[in-house]
């Protein structure tokens, strides 16, 4: 079966009544048979046959074997780090997104956990990164917003030879583009908020894994804790799952043609897209994945010019979050990642100029337009600085 | 909230956290989950009532989800208004009750959704309108058809299942001389392939059910066209009650958004599949208005941009050997309607015109190999496999 078919024919769910769409199982609680056992659901937080089929669903396409959805991706995040146990080591990339570092630096170092920060898209630094051995590696690649490249094939030779788990975010491109697992991740993590569901109407999270034993342990804790999808989100999901090759098919077109028009642009000094033929990380990356995405982030060489600029954008939404059918654009450094402290950014030297843009299914030219007058906005702005 | 301070816990629970005035700038339109709206003082409520005052009142004349929904469907099909309903046969039906006179003539066509010929043969009669039925896309008929108490034409564009194009320009031109409304079914080509609007239709009609909510799982119908003809059916619809609920608007909102993504590959699908479909010996006769053998090819070409996702063809064979066709294929689920992300695949003689004799069914071209094939958003290599597995038990 190709791609553009498993993402709308699978397995639903044995209703009753045959219904083309999933029926929404919005219920709390089942009821159980006289014994209280021999049942496949008794409460929504362990389990619920709506949440199933999406979850199902999202395991297939990430080729794993068992997917949990979370109320959001960083409920998932934390269910992962929930692997690892006070005294032990989570490696995590150098370029994270904003909520994870401050899972990271602030809750799971409360809870007895060491954290380290390596460059593991430098092949030196992550050859070195093993001595000691983590419990688990948490990487991003891309990276938002830098598009940063991990090499994942090998970063999970690495990790296997030394004993440690790899966990990759992988909402920057979705299974669609990358599939992490089949490069020797043990667990693939979405923030499902973002080109799985598309719409900008769901906030969700997913882990996926082809370990029954991590399977096991994550299950436990998900229930443990309470975090998994609500009926009606997971219902959502799958339904905003089904158009995801053609957007993001169309999303990635767009956006490779929105980081060429940026390049050329003077108002622009740098480009951070992993599609463009000077990238550092594109042979690595399409090692590893089928296209670069539609996230571009890029620079003006002012804060100023760079706000003048998304004030004027009309199309694009100024906003935080990524991967909807809606282009949006955002300032990292004040947005999703003002939680990281200024210090810390000004030491990664994360630039407050940094534009991200998120780019939609609308007409390219609509899209060009719009950010060619943005740019020309910031080019008067630019002079005025000069 | 201050004002609700003196109130107990559970008039708090009712009341609390909701009454605000200011919508917040969330990304997404908000569901207004809601049956009626509450006046702030009778003096508001006065001034609705003299026109002073634009707002809402109660769910069925009005709610804000709908309304973008139905912004976003006008501004889509080029027009002032749109206007959407619980189905598309409540479409249909609640436009014709709001603007067909008492005694007036109504002109259809043979080939059409078997529902909307139901509609004016069973109900309509009872209000004195009289129906005359005419080949699909045949201007010499209509214009024969024609009477002085003539009001409306109606015609799918593209028809079902045979997927016939009229030359709407024409017929248009001929239809305003006479004082005549066209009425247009675009449920088949939608605004991304279609506006029936520019090419002289006055008023659109939807099923809303099929490629403009796309999923499978939601009913609507929706009517476009100019302010006057739609406030006329917006008053009839308040009366007759034929809603769309504000979950399933917020759905069809939500799929809009993907429909010219959906629409193009729907296209570039039908095309693939009834090209191989004509060149299969199992398979007598194709009908796609995008192959050069059908006869309003010409006028498809000229009116649409891209044929449409659904395939009409006939298998070389009897209803035994169509039954184990259509039952052998695997990706195609068997079910009625069109126009969704999954491919479906009917026998219109089992489906729509089981309950006809079999001279009604000749009347209307319903022969017994007669397969209705949507496809869906899937791999066109796929659906091709597939076809030319299944037509092997022919």
């Amino acid at each position: 079966m190709k791609r553009a078919t498993e993402w709308v024919q699978y397995q639903q769910l044995n209703d009753p009544y045959a219904p083309s769409a999933t029926p929404l199982y919005q219920t709390a609680t089942f009821r159980l048979n006289d014994k209280g056992d021999d049942s496949d659901y008794d409460y929504t937080r362990s389990g619920n046959p709506t949440r199933r089929v999406v979850e199902d669903q999202l395991a297939r396409v990430e080729g794993g074997s068992s997917a949990f959805a979370f109320s959001s991706g960083m409920a998932a995040i934390t269910a992962a780090c929930a692997l690892v146990s006070a005294g032990e080591e989570i490696l995590a990339c150098v370029d994270l997104y904003g909520g994870t570092y401050r899972l990271l630096s602030q809750v799971a170092t409360r809870h007895g956990i060491r954290v380290r920060y390596v460059d593991t898209s430098d092949p030196d630094a992550l050859a070195r990164a093993f001595d000691p051995a983590p419990k688990l590696v948490l990487v991003e690649t891309p990276t938002n917003p830098f598009q940063s490249v991990t090499d994942l094939f090998r970063l999970s030779e690495l990790a296997r030879a030394a004993g440690s788990l790899v966990a990759v975010d992988n909402s920057m491109m979705s299974p669609y583009l990358q599939r992490p697992l089949s490069c020797g991740a043990d667990l693939v993590i979405h923030s499902a908020t973002k080109f799985l569901n598309g719409h900008s109407d769901v906030t969700a999270g997913v882990i996926v894994t082809n370990d029954t034993e991590l399977a096991e342990r994550i299950g436990f804790y998900q229930n443990a804790t309470g975090t998994a999808l609500a009926p009606f989100e997971g219902w959502l999901l799958e339904r905003g799952m089904k158009t995801l090759p053609l957007r993001l098919d169309k999303q990635q077109s767009n956006a490779g043609l929105l980081a060429r028009y940026l390049r050329s642009h003077p108002v622009v000094e740098r480009v951070h897209y992993v599609g463009l033929p000077e990238h550092p990380g594109r042979d690595v990356h399409e090692r590893q994945a089928h296209g670069a995405g539609a996230v571009i982030a890029f620079e003006t060489g002012a804060l100023e010019r760079s706000l003048e600029l998304i004030g004027a954008l009309e199309l694009f939404a100024v906003t935080v979050s990524f991967g909807g059918v809606r282009s949006t654009a955002s300032l990292p450094a004040r947005m999703s990642h003002a939680s990281i402290p200024d210090d810390v950014r000004l030491r990664r030297h994360f630039p407050e100029d940094l534009v991200r843009l998120s780019v939609g299914i609308e007409h390219i030219d609509d899209l060009r337009d719009d950010l060619g007058r943005a740019l020309d906005r910031a080019a008067a702005t630019t002079e005025t600085l000069t | 909230m201050s004002t609700l301070e003196a109130f107990g816990t559970s008039t708090r629970a009712v009341h609390d956290g909701e009454r605000r005035h200011q919508t917040s700038d969330a990304i997404t339109t908000p569901i207004h989950q809601t049956a009626t709206y509450w006046f702030k003082n009778s003096e508001e409520l006065r001034a609705y009532q003299e026109g002073r005052l634009d707002r809402d009142e109660y769910g069925r004349y009005g709610n804000p989800t709908v309304r973008a929904v139905e912004r976003k469907l006008a501004s889509m099909e080029h027009a002032d208004e749109a206007l959407l309903f619980a189905s598309g046969m409540c479409a249909t039906t609640t436009t014709f009750l709001a603007l067909l006179p008492r005694g007036s003539h109504l002109i259809l066509t043979r080939d059409g959704y078997r529902r909307t010929r139901q509609f004016c043969d069973e109900f309509l009669s009872k209000m004195d309108v009289s129906v005359s039925v005419i080949d699909p896309a045949n201007i010499e008929a209509f214009e024969a058809a024609i009477t002085d108490d003539t009001s409306i034409f109606f015609t799918e564009l593209p028809t079902n299942p045979y997927l016939r194009v009229l030359d709407l320009p024409a017929a248009a031109r001929i239809a305003r001389k006479r004082g005549i409304k066209v009425i247009v079914d675009s449920t088949f080509a939608t605004p991304a392939l279609h506006r029936a609007l520019d090419d002289g239709a006055d008023l659109v009609v939807h099923s809303a059910t099929k490629y403009l909510g796309g999923h499978n799982d939601l009913l609507a119908g929706a009517a476009v066209g100019g302010r006057k003809l739609i406030e006329s059916v917006r008053n009839a619809l308040g009366i007759l009650g034929g809603i769309i609920a504000p979950n399933d608007a917020y759905l069809l909102l939500r799929g809009m958004k993907t429909l010219d993504l959906r629409m193009e590959r729907h296209n570039q699908n039908a095309l693939s599949v009834a090209r191989f479909l004509e060149g299969h010996d199992k398979i007598r006769r194709v009908f796609y208005p995008g192959l050069a053998s059908h006869p309003d090819y010409e006028v498809a070409g000229r009116l649409l941009r891209g044929f449409g996702g659904v395939v009409t063809f006939e298998v070389e064979g009897d209803y035994e050997a169509t039954v184990r066709f259509v039952d052998r294929c695997r990706i195609p689920y068997i079910a009625p309607s069109l126009g969704g992300v999954e491919s479906l695949i009917e026998m219109p003689v089992l489906m729509s015109y089981w309950d006809q004799t079999p001279e009604a069914r000749r009347r209307f071209g319903i022969t017994d190999s007669l397969v209705r094939f949507s496809c869906g958003i899937e791999d066109t290599v796929d659906l091709i496999n597939d076809l030319e597995q299944a037509l092997r038990a022919v």
